[in-house]
């Protein structure tokens, strides 16, 4: 139990985690995710693999429109750009996929400073509209620009290699998620509470303000379209190789719609929020897939609406929190943790 | 290519226009009244086509009567849907409207889905499905019908708009929400009617594209491709939504029409970047749009 904070160093008063439950609760997580693969079924790992690529695309997402406040409904298409742009280096240039991917996330930034010139004047509706004809415009390039992509056709990538170990089973590919994952919330985590991360609230918060005050508006939205598309582009890149398959159908307007809905579940402006959020659209689908097998022998009609129940429910789910808690699952969390820090000694 | 492809172009371009025109005006009646881009205009359309379908095709009901029903249960879902979903939400920021309505059109394309099934179904034809050639162009009466529709809602609207009490309370509230409440406006009841109104507009034109398209999934496409339309036109401009339709609709014709890969798909939206960055307010909507 917490009684006060004492600290008498700037060092341990600056440090990410720095009471003794979170540091707890650190190890804890660390632990699980290392003891993990061990224990799971090959179907859960693939439902991690899932969470963590989906982690790393929600907290760029989450850099973009819970940090910094810019809509942006073009998830799917910065996706694309860094799953081709992965799969096309390592089928046709050979290139490695440790070199590959970070080049494929550097090519997305570039795309999405394009893509963010737009929000030097527009903001709030205007934006989503224009990303979403971002989404649209790249769609099409994706599927009519035969001679780069191969259209409609499926790119086959190949298993990448790793220390002479070919990462093609979820068990192996996990590992690299796992510390892709870790690192990029890290990076986030730190991002926030830099000179970097204020500039962003500040204008999400009051950007006619924020400009008051000395910060450049138009550098550092275009920094937050950068470095969102770069960790967007890393999951896209990512998925293209764990898949080892990259088609078009995997970067819809669907997918940008389920990436802004796993922000807002999980909590705007967190990270653990992208994380939780990231889960709970990963599984929620499986579960009610489960659920629906299970019940097949005896509700055979089950079956057969199942698609609908899973879209139903995943409206359902958005307006839920939208309407009730507003601030997510991160603030349940929160609000968990709250209670348990004096617990039992809460009044 | 003659000067008579050019002229059936231009009229198939035109006919089309004014479908999007009919779906845009809905989130215009929305997007005055209360600051919101329906996401689910789509899906409003798509249900407007499979209760009309429901009420003619499978309760047998004579189409004038089936398709009042089809309205008044429209008008209902939107009293629901305002309601239930967007009056909790009143004062919440732009990113918590839009994901609402985004939420609300999986909800609703899962529940038509789950009615009704995926597969296209055959509409009764209650419109005279005939050609006239007008101009030297052949153009169907179905189409010829949409436009006259077209412009019996502008006129509504635009009368609504300037004469009714609750017309003029929409203006207020869109003008100043602040204001108008403290003038004794109720936004509750005004943002009720607004979506009632879009719900039946979005049914009226559901029940036309039924009529052209057939009743199937895609009509849901066409709730996303109206996006250039109502930015083009101003996204709180009747007349504005009108002149858009006519010339999104007209440029996917030339463009299908005299290029061959596909281009019509994006040619809209390529649009609908330059409306934004030249004059993002659209041609007939007012300068509110706040530039940082």
């Amino acid at each position: 139990m917490e009684s006060g904070i004492f600290f008498s160093d700037y060092r341990s008063d600056m440090a990410l985690r720095r009471m003794p439950l979170q540091k707890a609760r650190t190890g804890l997580l660390l632990v699980g995710l290392v003891v993990f693969p061990f224990l799971a079924t090959p179907y859960w790992l693939n439902l991690a693999n899932q969470i963590a690529i989906a982690t790393i695309g929600a907290i760029g997402l989450n850099i973009l429109v819970g940090y910094t406040g810019q809509i942006s409904l073009g998830q799917g298409a910065f996706m694309a750009v860094g799953a081709y742009g992965s799969g096309l280096l390592t089928v046709r240039l050979d290139v490695p996929f440790y070199l590959s991917i970070p080049a494929a996330a550097a090519i997305t930034a570039v795309a999405g400073l394009v893509v963010g010139l737009p929000s030097l004047r527009l903001k709030g509706l205007y934006l989503a509209v224009a990303t979403l004809a971002a989404q649209q415009i790249v769609e099409f390039v994706v599927t009519h620009w035969d001679g780069l992509t191969g259209g409609t056709e499926a790119l086959v990538v190949p298993a990448p290699e790793l220390f002479g170990a070919r990462m093609n089973t979820d068990g192996r590919f996990y590992w690299i998620l796992v510390v892709v994952a870790l690192a990029v919330a890290l990076f986030a985590a730190n991002l926030f509470r830099s000179r970097v991360g204020r500039a962003w609230v500040a204008i999400r918060d009051q950007d006619i303000a924020a400009s008051a005050i000395g910060v450049n508006v138009f550098a550092y939205k275009l920094l937050a379209f950068a470095t969102s598309s770069f960790l967007v582009g890393l999951s896209g890149a990512l998925l293209a190789h764990y898949r080892s398959i990259v088609t078009w159908e995997r970067f819809t307007i669907e997918v940008s719609i389920s990436y802004l809905a796993m922000i807002i579940i999980g909590g705007l402006g967190t990270i653990s929020g992208s994380f939780f959020g990231a889960s709970l659209i990963v599984l929620l689908p499986a579960m009610i897939n489960t659920l629906g097998r299970s019940l097949q022998d005896t509700a055979p009609w089950a079956a057969t609406v199942l698609p609908y129940v899973q879209q139903g429910v995943f409206g359902l789910v958005i307006i839920l929190f939208l309407v009730l808690e507003p601030e997510g699952l991160a603030k349940l969390w929160r609000n968990v943790k709250d209670y348990f820090r004096v617990w039992p000694f809460s009044y | 290519m003659g000067s008579d492809v050019f002229l059936q172009l231009t009229v198939s371009g035109l006919s089309n226009g004014m479908v999007y025109a009919l779906v845009a005006v809905g989130f215009v009646v929305i997007f005055k009244a209360s600051d919101v881009i329906n996401f689910a205009q789509g899906e409003f359309l798509l249900f407007g086509a499979y209760l009309a379908f429901a009420f003619i095709a499978q309760f047998g009901l004579p189409w004038s009567v089936g398709v009042l029903a089809t309205l008044l249960t429209a008008a209902m879902i939107g009293l629901i849907v305002e309601r239930l979903v967007l009056r909790p939400l009143i004062g919440e920021p732009v990113i918590s409207m839009i994901m609402v309505t985004i939420g609300l059109s999986s909800l609703l394309r899962a529940v038509v889905n789950g009615i009704w099934g995926v597969r296209p179904k055959a509409f009764p034809n209650f419109i005279p499905s005939g050609e006239v050639e007008f101009l030297g162009a052949i153009v169907g009466i179905d189409r010829l019908l949409v436009i006259a529709i077209a412009a019996i809602l502008l006129t509504v609207l635009t009368l609504f708009f300037r004469h009714t009490r609750d017309g003029i309370a929409m203006r207020a509230i869109a003008d100043d929400q602040q204001a108008a409440l403290s003038m004794g406006i109720s936004i509750k009841r005004v943002l009720a009617v607004a979506w009632a109104m879009a719900a039946i507009t979005a049914a009226v034109a559901g029940i036309m594209l039924a009529n052209t398209v057939g009743v199937s999934h895609d009509i849901i496409f066409i709730g996303l491709r109206v996006f250039p339309v109502v930015i083009l036109g101003g996204l709180d401009s009747v007349p504005g939504a009108i002149v858009g339709g006519g010339v999104i609709g007209l440029l996917e014709s030339y463009t299908a029409g005299y290029t061959t890969s596909g281009l019509e798909l994006i040619v809209p939206y390529i649009v609908l970047i330059l409306v934004l960055m030249v004059r993002p307010y659209g041609l007939f909507g007012k300068e509110i749009i706040e530039r940082v």
